[in-house]
């Protein structure tokens, strides 16, 4: 049996990992936490308002996983996220008045209407738009880590799929070329225990979803997706690897689905208890908690920060409202591609 | 090289002289696929490349075709211009998802650019049975965003793959592989290529347009030179591309010659010929003096014993019978 499969569980990094994040990185990790639950909830808001027309998918409770892993990554490196990701979007740059007009069908938005939600991505800024069939973004996230690997680049790219994108053949497909290829491309999986409706159990037959990756010769390990540090810290190891030449890495993240799969979906077949338990565990808690006992921050430092994130989100929110729909006939534009942008990420 | 010039070129080496030139004169050109590396191809195409422009712009993959069509997908955002071989047309079905949902919608969607191109081997007449004969165009034919190339001569051959590797978009160049060794030609020894869009009378005539592509080329071209003798005077028109179809050379065509059939290899129903035929209805309808008529395979999948397989081929006399049927008209 090979060795080089490691399931690197308990390692050091996941003991203290505060302490291994600066007071400015920690801040800003919380920053960008409470930019994205802010900017999910007043999503929320809209669509219960009516103002929002199409489906919204919120990363509600599971934050960390995408600030965390996006927080990591440098300027020229690639993501391609899932749609539970707002927080790789606001890292990598995408802004919250953008991402609205986006929900809001607007032409304004990064898709000038032609797509809803977090359906959304910018070349320039290392961002792959999410494909509602999860998993089919892996075999793009390797193929953008060949391009690296074919020119001698150093980037890198992450991708994030469900728990239930990993039973796709596109997620296995994607990882073995990885491995085959030792590209430099980081796999996050958020956990979240449910596939719309269908849990884990249903879904698998391994406990851990590690276990598909583990298969691939792949380096796999199991993180607490909640504890925005423990992210960080493991995606910054990881990135390095793949950045020094040492191929993929498979990051499980567990965590819990704390809303609906999409906000018309109450979510009656989750346990209540299961949710309860979760609520505890929720990223922003642990983060205050974690800033007031490490001394970084104290309830005014933080409630300067809410301040500062309800007000960019209401510019945000009115830019949005303000911005123009398109015009019906803007349907036909952009089937093709007449001249191409080129693109050196 | 006096006598190079004049070498007779195969369909399968136009192909190949494309990639290779391709490659030579554009770095972000690379190639993947199946056993195309030190085997160089089911079909020997890139037969040779992999030692010429190295391991990493000749790649040999799992055997996983939603993964690499994938992966050349994420490689094209990234700015590379990725060539895909399918070993067969028929196992595109596996990667019909990154094809139809990733590909063909990224631009319109979001206004980043699929620079790529895969080729599929196509067709039958080579006792491939229903696994390695299927010429799956009509599939990608209703997908919005994709271009779709289907060349019948050496010259096309070479001229469309160029055009397609240069193309900003999705393109999948269906290569007929009963072509492969049988069509011959000289071919220009500068660098040229054919625009895709653009459909080609291969044989001008004044009584009935044949509409074609592919391997059904030089059958509507054998069958022209008996109707000849018959004083029918077939007009051949080889679209050449199929999707964005040309419409104009279509249309031009029927306005002349008030006749039309539609000879296609793939099966009837659903067909691209049922596309063409409603077009010049809608469009030509005074024009008309008979009926649109269609030559195409049966419905059924492409089978292997040769009695079964050369009854589902469209064939020489199915042409000739149409073309007698509409001249009493």
């Amino acid at each position: 049996m090979s060795m080089d499969i490691e399931r690197r569980e308990s390692p050091e990094d996941r003991r203290q990992p505060f302490s291994k994040v600066s007071k400015a990185d920690y801040l800003q990790l919380y920053y960008y936490l409470f930019l994205t639950r802010t900017l999910e909830d007043r999503v929320t808001a809209l669509y219960r308002q009516g103002r929002i027309v199409g489906g919204v998918y919120t990363s509600h409770g599971m934050e960390a996983i995408s600030v965390g892993y996006a927080y990591a990554l440098e300027a020229g490196d690639v993501i391609a996220p899932m749609h539970r990701d707002m927080g790789a979007f606001l890292i990598r740059g995408m802004k919250p008045k953008e991402i609205l007009a986006q929900y809001l069908g607007k032409r304004t938005g990064p898709t000038k209407g032609k797509d809803a939600n977090v359906h959304m991505g910018d070349l320039k800024r290392g961002i792959f738009a999410f494909v509602s069939h999860l998993a089919d973004n892996l075999p793009l996230a390797t193929g953008a880590a060949l391009a690296f690997k074919i020119r001698g680049q150093s980037q890198v790219v992450v991708a994030n799929t469900g728990d239930g994108g990993t039973s796709r053949g596109d997620f296995h497909e994607a990882l073995n070329f990885a491995a085959v290829r030792k590209l430099p491309v980081v796999f996050f999986c958020c956990n979240n225990q449910y596939a719309y409706s269908t849990p884990l159990e249903l879904q698998m037959g391994t406990p851990d979803v590690v276990d598909r990756a583990k298969a691939y010769g792949i380096p796999s390990e199991i993180i607490d997706g909640n504890d925005v540090a423990v992210v960080y810290v493991t995606a910054q190891r990881v990135i390095k690897h793949a950045r020094e030449g040492h191929g993929p890495s498979f990051i499980e993240c567990k965590t819990m689905r704390m809303h609906g799969h999409a906000e018309h979906d109450s979510a009656k077949y989750v346990p209540k208890e299961l949710l309860e338990e979760w609520k505890r565990k929720d990223p922003i808690l642990k983060v205050e908690h974690a800033l007031k006992t490490m001394g970084y921050a104290d309830e005014s430092v933080l409630m300067e920060i809410q301040e500062r994130v309800k007000k960019e989100i209401d510019t945000a929110v009115e830019f949005a409202e303000e911005s123009p729909l398109p015009e019906g006939p803007e349907t036909l534009e952009g089937v093709y591609a007449e001249t191409l942008e080129e693109v050196h990420v | 090289m006096t006598t190079a010039i004049s070498q007779e070129v195969t369909y399968l080496e136009a192909i190949s002289q494309a990639l290779d030139e391709e490659m030579s004169r554009d770095e972000r050109v690379f190639l993947l696929g199946e056993d195309i590396g030190p085997y160089g191809g089911a079909f020997r195409v890139t037969e040779g490349f992999q030692k010429k422009f190295g391991d990493w712009r000749v790649l040999d993959t799992p055997l996983a075709e939603s993964g690499f069509v994938g992966a050349a997908i994420g490689a094209a955002m990234m700015g590379m211009r990725p060539v895909v071989e399918m070993q067969f047309a028929d196992f595109i079905s596996c990667a019909f998802d990154q094809i139809t949902e990733v590909a063909a919608k990224n631009h319109y969607r979001w206004g980043a650019a699929v620079p790529m191109v895969i080729r599929a081997p196509y067709g039958g007449g080579i006792h491939g049975g229903p696994f390695h004969s299927v010429c799956p165009e009509a599939w990608f034919f209703h997908t919005p965003g994709l271009k779709l190339v289907a060349p019948s001569t050496p010259y096309d051959a070479k001229g469309l793959l160029k055009a397609a590797i240069r193309d900003n978009n999705p393109v999948i160049y269906f290569e007929h592989k009963f072509l492969y060794r049988r069509a011959k030609e000289v071919l220009p020894e500068e660098d040229y290529i054919v625009p895709i869009g653009k459909a080609d009378v291969k044989r001008t005539g004044r009584d009935i347009s044949l509409i074609t592509y592919g391997a059904m080329v030089p059958l509507a071209l054998e069958a022209a030179e008996i109707l000849e003798k018959e004083a029918i005077d077939l007009e051949v028109v080889d679209l050449r591309t199929l999707l964005p179809l040309d419409q104009e050379a279509i249309l031009e065509s029927v306005r002349k010659t008030s006749k039309v059939i539609v000879l296609h290899e793939a099966t009837k129903t659903g067909g691209i010929g049922a596309e063409i035929s409603a077009l010049i209805s809608e469009y030509c309808f005074d024009h008309l003096d008979g009926p649109i008529l269609r030559i195409a395979a049966p419905d059924t999948p492409v089978p292997y014993s040769p009695p079964l397989e050369e009854f589902f081929l469209p064939k020489v006399d199915d042409v000739l019978r149409a073309a007698r049927q509409l001249a009493t008209y």
